[in-house]
This record gives structure tokens, C-alpha cells and sequence, in this order.
């Protein structure tokens, strides 16, 4: 029997009246084609603003660092690779950096500017990478990402002629690097950073003065420099603020202060300047890779006292740490005279820079957390280990 | 003009479009299977023992000393010694593994097995079409499936294996010479 | 920058009652370590933040360590007698040191380009209940590591504003990074070469039940 309209009892509300009702809580699930990985957000949603959001990660928590205490200190060098499986040579170095600090050995030059030319091949497609990604979540359907793609191939190739895999390197060793330049590497190298700035220019054709990302971007996410201080938050994340801090020229680790470069800072710290951020130190790093190949020695690329197997350096501890593409990538490790760490811990910047995610997603859209959440740039490896 | 970013935008895709079918680096992709790339000298990806000689067993450079076994990070290399000793390459009596299992599916292709290894017993392959239709025990290679001769390995990586030769000739010298 | 006894004077010198003592630390790195009372860690570190001269705005790295009972042997020259005659002999004499839990924190500071301070706190026993003050009033960074550090090890933070497991799930009980932590036996089957991981794994698995029962059918039934 149906009822007729006017036969209920209350009158239903005028289409007028606002509807007030809780928060509606969902969770950006783990599996997501824009969290970067395994990564769930717990958000509050009131419509579409965010008004409470929380962080789920370990999803792809491996125990690196349990494993790291029962593995040698050479065995867990290819463990590092893993870690920010988009950057392996600079977790590499963070990790041989610390070794060596540990155990006061000292690197011969020509591994040195090996270390450094090869960090900032690294940082060029990390950059480039995220960027594509960034565009690619904002709904730019892969056309950045694969032109992004293709410049990270030609670096990956120049990666795998010279160690043997395209991401997980495994290539420095405590004291210098594992093997040398193969012949003709040098040339290709130079050909692929000259190329380079032409691929930056029209990437940044594409992208820089698009209407659509400048809307989504700009005073989204902005984060204040004392904020960003506080929270730990390093890399091009916290120049993006203005605070001018970079390990390259902070700690002057790895012969960087024989190179001349400028560090891009931001003004006012929202998306937009992060991203940019990302775009200006593409450049400075051509700069670096520049004046690198050019004044590199030769002469050995390994210390010839350093023992590759049964390796026990003398008791005591030592934080080493520099700068990765993501921010201040650092090994603590303590050795109590044996073959193997007594405690090995990562810190990762990935990690560290989500601390403040909650903050910045305050009052926009759900559209706007995976801009904001792109632009942190994070890699799920590093976060979990 | 409102628009113009985005249209600017378009015109780059359009020229990479179009220029993929005149420019050789504006086409990026290979198709495979029916065309492969080269792969580089040193691209490694799983280990295998090395034999001198045409016998698979006599000229097994690897006289299991378990070096590499005690290395591996993540522990897939398995090795059980022989009771007796056999003649290697050179002629001296050496043991020999009769067992020499690796667990593939394991096996980080870290190549810290090949830098520990005293007697350049095992090197890095580049065999990458591996796939098996059992998830366990299909993917545990054994000593004959690892065995490749010295001719595959100069094969596969000229300039590595011509300087292992070289070495290992220099070494015969200098113990010639002492003797 | 100063030096650590400086520092130490400083703070003592601000903080009337605040037991602070310099860990020293062997090897060539030479990061030796301020090591902080548990009462007054909070207000040290505040101190250390906010002081001019320092200004150790930055925590870098906050982690947990978990230090066992170990004996430390040491030789020693002491007076004895022997065969009547007081003689100066080498003795080894070991000290036992109890086990503790520690976090260690790494501070630098961004806008004086100087660093690191390293600063300790340690618990009494590694008893279930360790407590320790939590830095995160003062330095947001340490808010997600100092959850870490409780997930993995099992130090409550006094003062963390949310304070819960992070990497493993949140009905994990035990704490995975302790030195005497129990790994459960059935993994997956991952019949690697080594077979103590496998004979552990085969006590875990159901045994096969039979194809289809086919055989056990009668006429009857």
C-alpha cells in the first residue's frame, strides 16, 4: 500500500535548508594510482573539505634494519639500493659516507667526483620523474610522465653500462667506488647532459605555464618556514619556504665546495614553488655535471686498505648524512667491533617530511591532497623500509 | 590570451607526435620480442660457474670453499664439499661442490658472490627469460644448470673475461717461476 | 661551537638539578653524546633549541637502541699479594652493565649552520613498561619517529600528543626491533637452501586431504 504524499505525518524539509551532518571519513586506500606506493590518508570529509586527515603507512615495511643487524656491512649495501628505489646511488653513498665516518677511512679523488657525478645523474631523474608523476596525478594522463620517462631511460642505460643494473646499482663500497668507467661512457655522459637542458626547456613548455596546474598549484598546501623548520622537513620541500639549507653546501661532503652552483629557494612555500623547485635545481645539478666531468682525475677509485670481506670497524657510532634528491637521507650505525652493525637505522626524509602532511591538507579539497601529497614526493621504500 | 599555457602545452605533444615518425630519438620504444637491444657489457642479472676445459665437471673452476655462500646477503646460495679431491684445470687435486644450489627466486643479483670469490669461480650471467610455470623448486638451478663454459663467458662479457684470463695467466706464471 | 663540556656547564648552570653527563664516544667519528635525566629532558632540549648561541633548531634523527645485558672486560694493574710480596699483577676484571632501552637524538641547527649535538636518554631496565619524556613538545620531527621507536621497541613516550603503532599493524603485540625479540614460525613457505626456516614452516601447514575421496566411497553409503 503506498502512502501518499500528503498523508505523512511531517512535512518533508523545503529543498532550501542546509543538510548538517557528521564527517564523512574515508580512507585514500592503500591501493591508489596516486599515492606514490602503499599508502592510505584517513581523511574526514566535510563535502569535499578536509577536516582531519591521518596517515597509514607499513604496508611495505621489510625490516631493513633488523636485517641490517644480522647481515655484514658490505651485505647490506645492496639492501640500501632498495631502500628509495627511484634514487640507489645516493642511498648508496649516504650509507658508504657513514662507513667510512665510522671507520675514519679516507675516499682517493677520482671516486670522489665519480660519487658526485653520479649523485647528480640521480637527482636529474628523480626530479624529472617526479615531476612527470605530480602532472600525471593532476590528471595530465601520462604525457608528462612519459616524456619524463624517456630522459630517466637514457640515464638509466648510462647506469647500467657502468654497474651492471638499471636501479639497484650496488655501486660504491666503503673507500671508493666498485668498478671503474667502462670506455666510452665518458662521452655518452657528456652527450646526454648536453642534451639535457633542450628536453628541460620544452618539458617546461609544457608544464610551467599551463593555466590548469598554475590554478592547482598556486597557494595550495603553503607551508610557513618555522613550521617547516620544527618538523624536520629537508630537501627541495624546505627551500621551497625560503629557508636556505642544503647539505651540499652545509656539510661540504664529497668535494662540492670545488663546485660552483646556486641554491634555488622559494618564496612562498605552496605547491607551485615546490614544484619549481624541482625544475631549478634540474638545472643547477647540469651545472654541477658540467664542471665535474670536466676536471675529473684520474688515478685509483677504491682505498687500497680497506678489507672488502671480514670488514669489523672499531667500536663507537656515527651519523653520517647527505643531501638526496628527496631531502637529508642519514645512516646511524653503531659498531660494537664486530663483522656485523650493532644498531643500523635509516633516517628517511620521506618519512620526515610527512609529518606535517595533516597541515597542510587543512581546509582544501580532497582533489588538492594528491597535489599536495605529489609534491611532498614521497617513495613508499623509504618511508616503511 | 586564457588558454595559451595549455595550448602551448599541446603544440609540444603534437611536435613529439609527429616527429616520432622522422626522428630516430623522438621514437623511444623497441618492440619487443621481434626486435631486442643489446644489452651492455656489464648488465648482470644472476650468477653461474665457470669451466675451463670442454668437461663440465673437470674444468669446474670452483673448488667450494663457501666464501660466497657465507657473503650472500640474502643467504640462496646452498654448497655441500666433496669428500674427495679431484684434479682441476691445472692439475692440482682440489675439492669440488658436489652440491651447488641457487634459489633464483631469492638471488638479489647483487653480484657480491662474484667479488668475494678467490678463484673467479662464478660470474654474473645475463640470462633474463626465466619465467617457469611452478613458483617453488622450478626456480632452484643446480650445478649443471649453473655450469657454462669460458667460451659463453667471453661471450657475454669480452672485456671482463679477457681480463680474468689475463690475471689467472699471470698468476700460473709467477707459481711456475717459484717452483 | 662549543665544546660538549660547555655545554654541559651552561645547562646545569640554567637548569639547577638537571643531571646531564657526556658519553664518550671511541672511534674515529668522535659524535660523543650528551646524555640526559629522564625528568628534565623535555626542558633541556628546549633550552638547547631555543639558546642563542646555539640554536639547535633542527632534530634530525630520533631512534631507538636496545642495549642488552653485556659484560665489559677490562685489564686492570692491581696491588696484590703474592707469595708474600706485594706485586703490581694484570688482572681482567669485568663490569657488568644492565641492560637499558636509549633514544638517541641528532640536533643541528639550520639557521647557525652548526652541529650535531647528540642527546641520549635512557630508561632503567628493559622492562615492558620503559617510560621515557618525549621530545615532540618541542620538536614536531620527532612526532612520527618517536612512534616508530614505541612500535619497534616498546618505549612509552611521555608528552607524545598520539602516541600509536605506525609501521606495524595496530593489533601487532611484541616489539620486532628488540635484540630478543621471537620471529613467528610459519612464514610463508619459502623453501629456501637453509632448512631450519623450512622445518620450522612445516610444522605450521595443514596436511593435504585426499583428492576427492573417491576411493573411500562404497556401495552402501
Amino acid at each position: 500500500m503506498s502512502v501518499g504524499f500528503h498523508e505523512l505525518e511531517e512535512a518533508p524539509p523545503p529543498m532550501t535548508a542546509r543538510l548538517e551532518g557528521e564527517l564523512m571519513e574515508i580512507s585514500m586506500g592503500p591501493q591508489h594510482p596516486s599515492t606514490h606506493g602503499v599508502f592510505r590518508m584517513n581523511v574526514a570529509l566535510e563535502g569535499e573539505i578536509v577536516r582531519k586527515l591521518k596517515p597509514v603507512f607499513g604496508y611495505l615495511h621489510r625490516n631493513h634494519e633488523k636485517i641490517g643487524e644480522s647481515t655484514s656491512y658490505l651485505g647490506s649495501m645492496p639492501y640500501t639500493d632498495r631502500l628509495d628505489y627511484f634514487c640507489s646511488m645516493t642511498n648508496n653513498w649516504a650509507y658508504a659516507l657513514s662507513v667510512e665516518k665510522l671507520a675514519g677511512i679516507e675516499v682517493p679523488e677520482r671516486a670522489e667526483y665519480l660519487r658526485v657525478i653520479l649523485a647528480e645523474l640521480t637527482r636529474l631523474q628523480n626530479h624529472a620523474s617526479l615531476l612527470g608523476f605530480l602532472l600525471s596525478d593532476m590528471g595530465a594522463w601520462g604525457t608528462p610522465l612519459m616524456y619524463a620517462f624517456r630522459e630517466r631511460e637514457i640515464i638509466l642505460d648510462l647506469f647500467e653500462s657502468l654497474s651492471g643494473s638499471r636501479m639497484m646499482c650496488d655501486y660504491m663500497r666503503f673507500g671508493g667506488c666498485r668498478c671503474d668507467l667502462p670506455p666510452g661512457w665518458m662521452e655518452r655522459a657528456r652527450k646526454v647532459v648536453d642534451a639535457f637542458p633542450r628536453f628541460l626547456d620544452e618539458f617546461e613548455k609544457l608544464i610551467v605555464s599551463n593555466e590548469i596546474l598554475i590554478a592547482r598549484t598556486q597557494s595550495v598546501g603553503t607551508l610557513s618556514a618555522e613550521l617547516a623548520i620544527n618538523a624536520g622537513i629537508t630537501g627541495p620541500m624546505l627551500r621551497a619556504c625560503g629557508v636556505n639549507y642544503d647539505l651540499r653546501k652545509v656539510d661540504g661532503y664529497g668535494f662540492y665546495p670545488r663546485f660552483k652552483f646556486r641554491v634555488p629557494l622559494g618564496e612562498h612555500g605552496d605547491c607551485y614553488d615546490r614544484l619549481m623547485m624541482r625544475v631549478l635545481e634540474m638545472r643547477e645539478s647540469i651545472e654541477i655535471l658540467q664542471q665535474a666531468m670536466e676536471q675529473l682525475p684520474e688515478g685509483p677509485i677504491m682505498n687500497p686498505k680497506v678489507k672488502i670481506r671480514a670488514f669489523k670497524p672499531p667500536i663507537g657510532e656515527a651519523y653520517g648524512r647527505i643531501e638526496g634528491p628527496k631531502g637529508e637521507l642519514g645512516f646511524y650505525l653503531i659498531s660494537d667491533g664486530g663483522p656485523n652493525p650493532y644498531r643500523y637505522r635509516v633516517r628517511p626524509p620521506s618519512f620526515i617530511n610527512l609529518t606535517i602532511l595533516e597541515d597542510l591538507c587543512l581546509g582544501h579539497t580532497v582533489a588538492d591532497v594528491m597535489v599536495i601529497l605529489g609534491s611532498v614526493d614521497i617513495v613508499m621504500g623509504e618511508v616503511d623500509r | 590570451m586564457i588558454g595559451s599555457g595549455v595550448l602551448n602545452g599541446m603544440a609540444v605533444t603534437l611536435r613529439n607526435f609527429l616527429g616520432s615518425y622522422f626522428e630516430r630519438d623522438r621514437l623511444t620504444t623497441v618492440q619487443y620480442p621481434e626486435e631486442r637491444e643489446t644489452l651492455a657489457e656489464n648488465y648482470r642479472n644472476f650468477p653461474f660457474l665457470v669451466y675451463d676445459t670442454e668437461d663440465a665437471a673437470a674444468g669446474l673452476r670452483c673448488v667450494a670453499c663457501k666464501i660466497c655462500e657465507k657473503e650472500c646477503p640474502p643467504q640462496c646460495i646452498l654448497i655441500v664439499k666433496s669428500e674427495d679431491k679431484k684434479p682441476d684445470y691445472l692439475g692440482k687435486p682440489q675439492f669440488y661442490p658436489r652440491v651447488f644450489d641457487i634459489d633464483i627466486s631469492v638471488c638479489m643479483s647483487c653480484q657480491i658472490c662474484v667479488e668475494v670469490c678467490p678463484f673467479e669461480a662464478i660470474k654474473m650471467d645475463k640470462i633474463f627469460e626465466l619465467s617457469r610455470r611452478e613458483r617453488f623448486d622450478a626456480l632452484l638451478m643446480g650445478k649443471d644448470e649453473l655450469a657454462k663454459s669460458n667460451l659463453y663467458y667471453h661471450n657475454i662479457h669480452p672485456l671482463e673475461a679477457a681480463a680474468v684470463d689475463a690475471k689467472l695467466a699471470e698468476a700460473a706464471e709467477a707459481k711456475k717461476k717459484k717452483t | 661551537m662549543e665544546s660538549l663540556q660547555e655545554i654541559k656547564t651552561r645547562v646545569e648552570a640554567a637548569m639547577p638539578g638537571a643531571k646531564v653527563e657526556i658519553v664518550v664516544n671511541p672511534g674515529p667519528a668522535q659524535q660523543s653524546s650528551l646524555l640526559l635525566g629522564n625528568q628534565h629532558a623535555t626542558a633541556i632540549a628546549r633550552f638547547l633549541r631555543d639558546d642563542s648561541a646555539l640554536r639547535l633548531d633542527h632534530c634530525s634523527n630520533a631512534t631507538g637502541v636496545d642495549w642488552l645485558d653485556r659484560k665489559v672486560s677490562k685489564k686492570v694493574k692491581v696491588k696484590k699479594v703474592v707469595e708474600g710480596e706485594e706485586k703490581e699483577v694484570e688482572e681482567t676484571q669485568e663490569e657488568f652493565f644492565p641492560g637499558y632501552l636509549e633514544a638517541v637524538y641528532h640536533l643541528y641547527s639550520m639557521t647557525l649552520k652548526q652541529g650535531p649535538i647528540v642527546i641520549r636518554t635512557r630508561t632503567s631496565d628493559r622492562a615492558a613498561g620503559a617510560c621515557l619524556p618525549s621530545l615532540t613538545p618541542v620538536y614536531r620531527s620527532a612526532e612520527f619517529q618517536e612512534r616508530e621507536i614505541f612500535d619497534l621497541y616498546g618505549i612509552r613516550f611521555d608528552g607524545h600528543p598520539d602516541l600509536r603503532r605506525i609501521l606495524m599493524w595496530d593489533e601487532f603485540e611484541d616489539h620486532p626491533m628488540r635484540k630478543d625479540y621471537c620471529e613467528p614460525d610459519d612464514y610463508e613457505y619459502e623453501p629456501t637452501a637453509h632448512d631450519d626456516v623450512l622445518e620450522k614452516a612445516k610444522q605450521h601447514s595443514i596436511a593435504r586431504p585426499e583428492l576427492d575421496g573417491a576411493e573411500k566411497l562404497t556401495t552402501q553409503s
